[in-house]
């Protein structure tokens, strides 16, 4: 059972990346418009310039 | 209309950003595409200065920020203006910026749960199946004090939504729902650790952990509906777009938005324009129409002195007022006052899940204690007992039963939502759907807040064309209500208006004129009543009289007709004058209808109501309404309604219909018959996990099947109401008039 001496933690710290990066994109704001992004990836407007 | 664009003064809702920059929120009327967000965000980076503008297509509101040295924020609305779109600062109210955080913290919580339980179960799935193979007591232990690692500081910071409110409901002396989620889940999590030092082969931390999760996804999508209907209200008490004319200290006019104005301001009053706050006429004589503040639909005139209410229409005249501060013994005051008094016995409502909670907490926990009892007497040692009996706790956790309520909730106020009903309080849904009586106010609820043309179809077409044509260069009210006849008439070049008389244009080298029968040389006309008002068209030699009045709502007759058939007892009671109610009542069919009542009689007509055991809505939107919204079982108001009868309001409603209040009961009394059938669900769940528990055939693997499985059960069953309520339309959303508004056709 040797292989969960570095399974085990791989798991945790994959998990543990997961839930920051939840948290990151929580406090940017990405979940205070739930509509609005899909659509504008649709625009070029910024490439414009 | 070609009303010019003012210039107001931004400066109280503008913000200064850290990077030295400027910033303003704007909630923004008539975005319901993402072209209009590309659309918006185009003409707004055009605007040099503009550092960014990003649209919230979720709340319909745009984020400006600018560089104060190079433009201000009355140039970048008035951008938006030309672009046609009606945008207005607001700002978040205190309720929202509460709700907002609210729902943040519930998502975080969420987060820190589902990342414990996808871990957890990863380690338990492997204890569930090792225990039937060959995984070695070592592992097992080490697997476990992993799940103990993990699970402890997440429920720590997971549960708290819980626990503080399991707190505050043992401080207040009443248990709620959370007192026992709260108990079963710390018990489960004990328990664990106990074993899991004893080299135990069951631990509960996979099911503590996920009942947190379902607990919060249901708490969160609550609160997500809740914050979505409190942003769109706020969107439109912002749209309302309250400005007010402030004469400074040297008497130069500054446009300024309602909220900053203070006692002892001048403000100036056109005509057309509402009374934007309470005050005293300093100057002039104006006709008013209170139809909002009193419900009296006869217009009333006013000159120095008199004090006039927010919310009151000024018909002819300007007026100058001096703002005044509430506690002056007004009849504001006095309403306020009586909301006060009226609100205390609504506070006293006990949640559907509550009362439940309060029979099902000391059920559950005397039936643990009786287990712990049971196998002690059986002689199986403590620690057994005392495993089975906390097993029981932990099946009997009340997943499924604090599920079934918030997940009614969150679909009910979908539709609602959907169909242009806000709900206002979280407990309104059981609230309306216990309703047997509804009265309603008069003025602006079964009636149109605005007056309407009602004899256009007897006018001659090409005179009426002509009104519409001229209405359009006029600020008076009723030419208003004229002008509202046809969308996208163009007004007359060189249209004059006449203060006090009317307007007149020079059409083929024929005079026109559009107001009173003096200026149209009509001679004397008498209304066909009081109530009706009129408003000459002189052509040449032609003439039309056109009557005017406030007009019941075009589905009136019909949902009262609805109500009835679904056996509502239907009252009327309203401020204005008893001669002016009878003929309404009496074209609804409505017998019991009364006039001329003031606030503190509304309230004890709904008192008396209420002594008879009936449960009343009330439906209303007048400022003197508000004391018997407040008072009522439940209550309803028109979007626009004012303000002080908004707040008291369970939910406000979009439409010029009247469809809305039937709509409401009929979501109401949907989600109350789910909500109790999720309940029966739970309690049948019970039934048959309970016995198992007790008998001690309950594994970790057993009781996270079972609480999963019930929970699934319970949403499911409300996401049936989808199906069931179908029948809904959509609102037709009542134009809001205002400064910046842009005729129809000016709009793209």
């Amino acid at each position: 059972m040797n292989v969960l001496i570095y399974l085990v933690p791989i798991a945790l710290a994959l998990g543990v990346t997961a839930l920051f990066a939840f948290l990151w994109s929580l406090k940017s704001g990405q979940y205070e418009d739930s509509e609005g992004p899909a659509y504008r990836i649709l625009s070029d407007e910024d490439v414009k310039k | 209309m070609s009303e010019p664009l003012v210039t107001i003064d931004f400066s109280s809702f503008v913000r200064p950003t850290e990077q030295g920059l400027a910033s303003m929120d704007l909630a923004i009327d008539g975005v319901d595409c993402a072209a209009c967000m590309v659309d918006i965000e185009g003409t707004m980076r055009a605007v040099p200065g503009l550092v960014s503008a990003r649209l919230n297509l979720t709340t319909h509101r745009l984020r400006l920020v600018w560089d104060a040295n190079k433009t201000h924020a009355s140039a970048l609305v008035d951008a938006l203006a030309k672009g046609g779109y009606r945008a207005y600062p607001f700002e978040q109210s205190r309720v929202e910026l509460e709700e907002t955080r609210r729902t943040q913290w519930l998502l975080k919580c969420l987060g820190v749960a589902g990342f414990a339980a996808m871990n957890i179960m990863l380690l338990s799935v492997s204890v569930w199946s090792g225990n039937a193979n060959d995984m070695t007591p070592e592992t097992r232990d080490f697997f476990h004090w992993l799940s103990a690692l993990i699970a402890l500081p997440a429920a720590a910071y997971a549960g708290q939504p819980f626990f503080r409110s399991a707190l505050a409901s043992m401080r207040a002396g009443k248990l709620n729902m959370d007192f026992p989620i709260s108990l079963g889940i710390l018990l489960a999590l004990t328990m664990s650790v106990v074993e899991t030092a004893l080299h135990g082969t069951e631990a509960y931390f996979d099911s503590a952990i996920m009942l947190l999760v379902f607990l919060l996804a249901g708490r969160y999508l609550d609160q997500a509906m809740r914050k979505r209907t409190r942003a769109a209200a706020g969107n439109l008490a912002a749209l309302k777009g309250e400005i007010a004319q402030l004469l400074d200290a040297d008497g130069v006019m500054v446009a300024v938005p309602v909220a900053v104005l203070k006692a002892g301001d001048h403000i100036l009053v056109r005509p057309g324009d509402r009374v934007p706050a309470d005050g005293i006429i300093l100057s002039g004589t104006s006709e008013m129409d209170t139809s909002l503040v009193t419900g009296e639909t006869l217009r009333a005139r006013v000159a120095s002195g008199a004090r006039v209410y927010a919310g009151a229409m000024n018909f002819d005249g300007a007026l100058t007022i001096a703002v005044t501060a509430a506690g002056e013994g007004t009849m504001l005051d006095e309403v306020a006052r009586l909301v006060e008094k009226a609100g205390e016995g609504r506070s006293r409502y006990r949640r559907l899940a509550d009362r439940a909670a309060r029979v099902y907490a000391p059920v559950v926990h005397v039936t643990a204690a009786s287990t712990l009892v049971f196998w002690l007497f059986l002689g199986v040692g403590f620690h057994y007992a005392i495993i089975v009996a906390i097993s029981v706790l932990i099946i009997t956790c009340p997943c499924a039963l604090a599920l079934a309520v918030p997940a009614v909730q969150v679909v009910a106020a979908g539709h609602l939502f959907r169909a242009g009903i806000y709900l206002n309080s979280a407990d309104a849904l059981e609230r309306l759907a216990e309703i047997d009586t509804i009265v309603f106010d008069k003025t602006g609820t079964l009636t149109l807040p605005e007056p309407n043309v009602i004899n256009a179809s007897e006018i001659a077409p090409e005179l009426l064309g002509l009104a519409v044509r001229l209405a359009q260069s006029s600020r008076h009210p009723l030419a208003h209500a004229v002008a509202r006849l046809a969308t996208g008439a163009v007004p007359f070049d060189g249209a004059e208006e006449v203060p006090g008389a009317g307007v007149h244009a020079l059409v083929d080298g024929m005079d026109v004129r559009l107001g009173s029968a003096a200026f149209c040389g009509a001679g004397v006309h008498l209304p066909a009543s009081p109530d009706v008002s009129l408003i000459h068209l002189r052509y040449g030699n032609r003439h039309a009289a056109i009557e005017i009045r406030q007009s019941l709502r075009p589905d009136a007759r019909a949902t009262i007709e609805l109500l009835r058939v679904r056996g509502f007892d239907v009252q009327i009671l309203s401020g204005d004058r008893p001669e002016a109610v009878a003929p309404l009542a009496e074209q609804l069919g409505i017998e019991q209808a009364e006039g001329g009542v003031n606030p503190a009689q509304k309230i004890a007509v709904i008192e008396a109501l209420r002594d008879q055991g009936r449960k009343v809505l009330m439906v209303g939107d007048g400022m003197n309404d508000a004391p018997a919204l407040a008072a009522a079982y439940a209550s309803l108001s028109p979007i626009t309604a004012a303000d002080l009868a908004q707040a008291q309001a369970d939910a406000v409603f979009l439409s010029d219909r009247l469809l809305p209040v039937a709509q409401a009961l009929d979501i109401a009394r949907q989600s109350r018959a789910l909500m109790r059938q999720n309940l029966w669900i739970a309690v049948i769940y019970n039934a048959f996990a309970v016995p198992l528990a007790i008998a001690g055939y309950v594994t970790p693997l057993i009781a996270a099947a079972a609480m999963s499985g019930s929970s699934i059960l319970v949403t499911l069953n409300a996401l049936r109401m989808r199906g069931l309520a179908r029948h809904t339309e959509k609102p037709r959303v009542l134009p809001v008039r205002g400064p910046l508004t842009l005729a129809a056709g000016e709009r793209r």
